[in-house]
């Protein structure tokens, strides 16, 4: 009797499988994000306001105004955060998604993902390498003065590189990497490195400076998780149609902001079902405990939710060493995420798991049945703004962000006079 | 084989439920492989409740 929610789920996964996400250039946030202004900051997560912002979050919002020239010290960005003048969205409600704080801002440049197969478009900023960095909630000169050298040398360089080189295929790309042991969520190495592969000689062939170009190839190719922000845009670009298909009980985001984390299923349309996020179990930097974490933050777990990232873990055997654990953890994450999850990818194949598909689409009953909840790895900021990344570790979302989905479902199809007395 | 014979071997164990069974057996160093399982929904009835709603969907 379960019919019309297993057509609707397989409906869901067929969009899912069929989802061909495609780096088709480079923008400017203000003129290419739908519905991108001036005084609208996107973040990470489910919708929040600056009063229940968490450190790192006020730390990336803080270092955005800075960076748009609507302040010139913290002590001001605070102000101005505060003061009703900035509004804050989500990046999920502007089709773009944000690592760790997820801070977007009309300045910044943004990678563009068309779904070929949908027609649909995903954004997402460049990745700005590791340590003191505006997505961890830093916001001193050194990261204001890279986000500026991001935007006059590395956007212009990279825009004239798609240009001269045309579309890229990130689905054979992603596919490529979950075979050298990447999972593109924490561990891009081998993602960044064919990226680069496949783009140098258009890097070269471009009009600018050879001190530019080689500052371009030299930034990429230091920064492991320059490849983050392609495959984070691809998941959300593969994962949107599906959000639109009604009866399903697939989720097509999770996403955190440091304060609360947030699930949206495909049958409930826009609506966040949000709990307070998780502190993370990792590794942490020396110096650093669990007592300097920031709860969990960021939008990098659509990654997950599409089967690659933590559910993906046993093809990154060496992510262990990042995140904790040990390869044969990462082989137990895998394995129990085909508990919560409809079908294997067709894509994405992973050669420990004898080349099973990854662990795609997650069902809201599943989970609440087995009890299993989805795997996430992720990169660890400390509690207070301006400091930046303190480690990496595992963490999962709470059950009772799905055990209100799944209230809130059965309400629905109650409304509509689907279930028999 | 007589139950006897069994127990001069070498004991394998596979233990469903309660972890501190196989605690103890690990204690005694007998090898035991804990199955990893709960029950359905966790045992919480307002879960199970909502889970059996969605039994009933019509056609």
């Amino acid at each position: 009797m379960i019919e019309i929610i297993e057509t609707a789920n397989k409906e869901a996964l067929e969009i899912i499988q069929n989802g061909q996400p495609t780096l088709v250039g480079l923008g400017v946030a203000g003129e290419v994000i739908p519905g991108m202004a001036k005084d609208l900051f996107l973040h990470a997560g489910p919708p929040i306001t600056w009063d229940k912002m968490s450190g790192p979050l006020r730390g990336g919002v803080m270092a955005g105004l800075m960076y748009e020239g609507l302040a010139s010290t913290p002590e001001e960005a605070a102000e101005y955060a505060a003061s009703g003048k900035l509004r804050f969205e989500p990046c999920h409600h502007h089709d773009a998604v944000g690592p760790m704080a997820g801070i977007v801002t009309a300045r910044m440049p943004v990678w563009i993902i068309e779904n070929k197969a949908y027609g649909n478009r995903a954004y997402c900023t460049l990745n700005e390498g590791l340590g003191k960095v505006l997505r961890m909630g830093a916001y001193g000169p050194e990261v204001i003065k890279h986000l500026q050298w991001m935007e006059n040398v590395l956007y212009p360089v990279l825009k004239e590189t798609i240009e001269i080189h045309g579309p890229i295929d990130l689905k054979i790309m992603i596919a490529q990497a979950v075979q050298m042991g990447d999972e593109v969520h924490n561990r891009n190495k081998a993602a960044t490195s064919l990226l680069i592969r496949e783009i140098a000689p258009s890097i070269v062939k471009t009009s600018f400076s050879d001190q530019d170009k080689i500052a371009v190839l030299e930034f990429l190719n230091s920064n492991d998780h320059t490849f983050l922000n392609l495959s984070m845009p691809a998941a959300k670009a593969t994962l949107e149609p599906a959000g639109k298909v009604e009866h399903s009980t697939i989720v097509y985001t999770m996403a955190r902001n440091g304060t609360e984390f947030g699930i949206r299923v495909a049958g409930l349309g826009g609506r966040w079902f949000t709990a307070p996020a998780e502190i993370i179990d990792g590794l942490y930097f020396p110096g650093f405990s669990m007592e300097d974490a920031n709860p969990d933050v960021g939008d990098s777990c659509i990654t997950e939710t599409l089967g690659i990232g933590g559910f993906s873990m046993a093809t990154a055997p060496a992510i262990v060493q990042f995140v904790g654990g040990t390869p044969k953890d990462a082989v137990r994450y895998t394995t129990s995420m085909y508990e919560i999850t409809t079908e294997e990818s067709r894509a994405y194949k992973l050669p420990p798991m004898n080349f099973r598909g990854a662990p795609t689409g997650i069902d809201i009953r599943k989970v609440i049945e087995t009890q299993v909840l989805p795997v996430i790895n992720t990169g660890i900021a400390h509690k207070e703004a301006g400091v930046g990344q303190v480690g990496a570790g595992i963490v999962h979302p709470p059950m009772a962000c799905f055990e209100q989905a799944l209230e809130a479902f059965v309400n629905l199809l109650e409304d509509e006079g689907l279930l028999e007395e | 084989m007589s139950v006897n014979d069994l127990f001069k071997q070498e004991l394998k164990v596979i233990n469903l439920g309660l972890k501190s069974f196989q605690n103890d057996l690990k204690s005694q160093e007998v090898t035991v492989v804990q199955v990893n399982w709960k029950p359905k929904a966790g045992g919480k009835k307002n879960m199970l409740d909502l889970l059996s709603k969605l039994n009933k969907v019509r056609k």
